[in-house]
């Protein structure tokens, strides 16, 4: 069995693709890929690829947040991306994918949300973030937040015409202001996958598979910690934890360095 | 980044506003066998928190595509009653709830023995019947019990909490304002009180040290839990032998 073999090769500190337990494979990130959208960028690391887009609009605020704008955090795994993936409504694992990518942003104030307010209590911007996945070879979801935050860096604020409460537009184009959303932070998540007692990073698809049990971690530019879940059947101990805490924090500044 | 009607203060003088020590629970409430008709059934509470559970199945897997050659298809269903909060919730699924339901399944996944019935299916439904924050760690509380109950053959128990972080300190049992405007919330269960993490999911800012003091007050809380979901089966089955 090939799940039987990647966790012999793991075990004893090796790798398929003989990297190391702690590597990352290449990771590309290229921002403004879509005209359409507001903020785009399309990440690849190794084979896996995801492009996210972002799209702005005027929406009410939240009620417990009503001088604040919004954030809305889809994923779409589209089914040529991984044959596991089926056509329909998100599966819960693209659900959960989207959802810890928008903590990892969202707790951290990453966006400056306050500062997208058009009409106090009335209107406030929404941001939307979708992310499509173009091919699943593991690691999804480091690679969904990644290009979620370059997508924020690459996006500029519409036009918007308070008289004719509309988003300004030219042809299929939205008429931009410019200006780069406010941003506060630069959270990155590091998946830390776990095979026995060993921890490695950036599975590859059968790496995925073979793995007991993962944890993503969120971490912020000063290095702490924003956000965090641990996914598959397997456990983990605090000493583990910790320890993944501190690789994903260390591993998080050479993410980073992608943008 | 204050809410609008955010207290001033969550904890005065080392006292929460309900009252706790920042390392006390909330009173924990456990029974089980609370539906007859279910195969295995148990109630968990942290204070106003009140979750129920229900076990069915093993039964058949349909479609039968779906059916797994080496073991059963466990299947968790985490809702909320749309009259559980303050606010009427949309009855049914939610984006929350298939993602509870997904770790909360991965968590009872890992002290199932699955391959004992294969191409089956084994249906979990939890309800949270009122609400006031640690709702996942309650319905995964109840859960468990109702499998010990149903005969689901299981390595030990699993035991759930949530530990966070309000005014600067490392609280046990988020409740009421904590879970509002409180820094950090934290959601953990472990096996039979021990450090096997199998359940994880943290919102917040905090330091990796802070990190480390929450995860040993966790562990140390659900060993505590454990100790309550053993004295409820325990409960049940003395009961039974004393008629």
């Amino acid at each position: 069995m090939k799940t039987d073999y990647m966790k012999k090769l793991i075990l004893a500190g090796t790798r398929a693709d003989g990297r190391a337990l702690d590597e990352f494979r290449e990771i590309v990130v290229k921002k403004g890929v879509i005209k359409t959208a507001e903020g785009s960028a399309m990440v690849t690391i190794g084979q896996t690829k995801v492009i996210a887009g972002i799209k702005m609009d005027a929406a009410t605020p939240y009620p417990d947040t009503p001088n604040e704008g919004n954030l809305i955090v889809d994923s779409e795994f589209v089914p040529f991306a991984n044959p596991e993936f089926e056509a329909g409504p998100p599966s819960d694992t693209s659900v959960e994918l989207s959802r810890v990518v928008d903590r990892g942003i969202r707790e951290c104030h990453a966006i400056d949300t306050e500062k997208l307010v058009i009409v106090p209590k009335e209107l406030v911007w929404s941001v939307h973030i979708d992310i499509h996945t173009i091919n699943d070879d593991g690691n999804l979801q480091d690679a969904a937040s990644l290009a979620a935050i370059a997508a924020l860096q690459d996006c500029k604020i519409p036009k918007y015409d308070i008289g004719k409460k509309q988003v300004v537009k030219v042809e299929t184009f939205v008429v931009s202001t410019g200006k780069p959303l406010p941003l506060n932070d630069t959270p990155v998540e590091v998946t830390v996958h776990k095979i026995g007692p060993k921890l490695f990073l950036d599975p590859t698809v059968e790496e995925e598979e073979a793995s007991d049990a993962h944890v993503t971690i969120a971490s912020t530019e000063d290095g702490s910690l924003c956000a965090m879940q641990k996914g598959g059947n397997g456990a983990f101990t605090i000493e583990e934890l910790v320890r993944a805490a501190e690789i994903a924090v260390e591993k998080g500044r050479e993410v980073k360095a992608a943008l | 980044m204050s809410k609008e009607g955010a207290p001033e203060k969550l904890i005065i003088h080392g006292k929460r506003l309900d009252g706790r020590k920042l390392d006390e629970f909330r009173p924990m409430k456990a029974e089980v066998g609370v539906i007859p008709q279910s195969k295995g059934s148990a109630t968990f509470s942290f204070g106003e928190t009140k979750a129920i559970a229900g076990v069915q199945g093993p039964g058949p897997m349909h479609p039968k595509g779906l059916q797994e050659p080496t073991r059963t298809k466990l299947r968790c269903h985490y809702f909320m009653a749309p009259f559980a909060t303050s606010e009427r919730g949309r009855p049914g699924r939610s984006r929350r709830s298939t993602e509870i339901s997904k770790v909360i399944g991965e968590a009872l996944s890992n002290v199932i023995f699955l391959e004992d019935y294969p191409k089956t299916a084994l249906d979990i439904f939890m309800e949270i019947l009122q609400a006031n924050a640690s709702t996942r760690c309650a319905a995964l509380n109840a859960a468990s019990m109702a499998l010990a109950e149903a005969g689901i053959p299981m390595r030990d128990l699993v035991s759930s909490l949530s530990v966070g972080k309000a005014d600067g300190e490392i609280v046990m049992d988020v409740a009421g304002a904590e879970d509002n405007f409180g820094d950090v919330d934290m959601a953990v269960a472990t096996v039979g009180g021990g450090d096997a993490f199998v359940l994880l999911q943290m919102d917040g800012v905090i330091t990796q040290s802070e990190f480390k003091v929450m995860l040993e007050m966790a562990k140390n809380g659900c060993a505590e839990v454990y100790q309550r979901q053993k004295e409820a089966l325990m409960k049940r089955y003395t009961a039974e032998v004393s008629e």
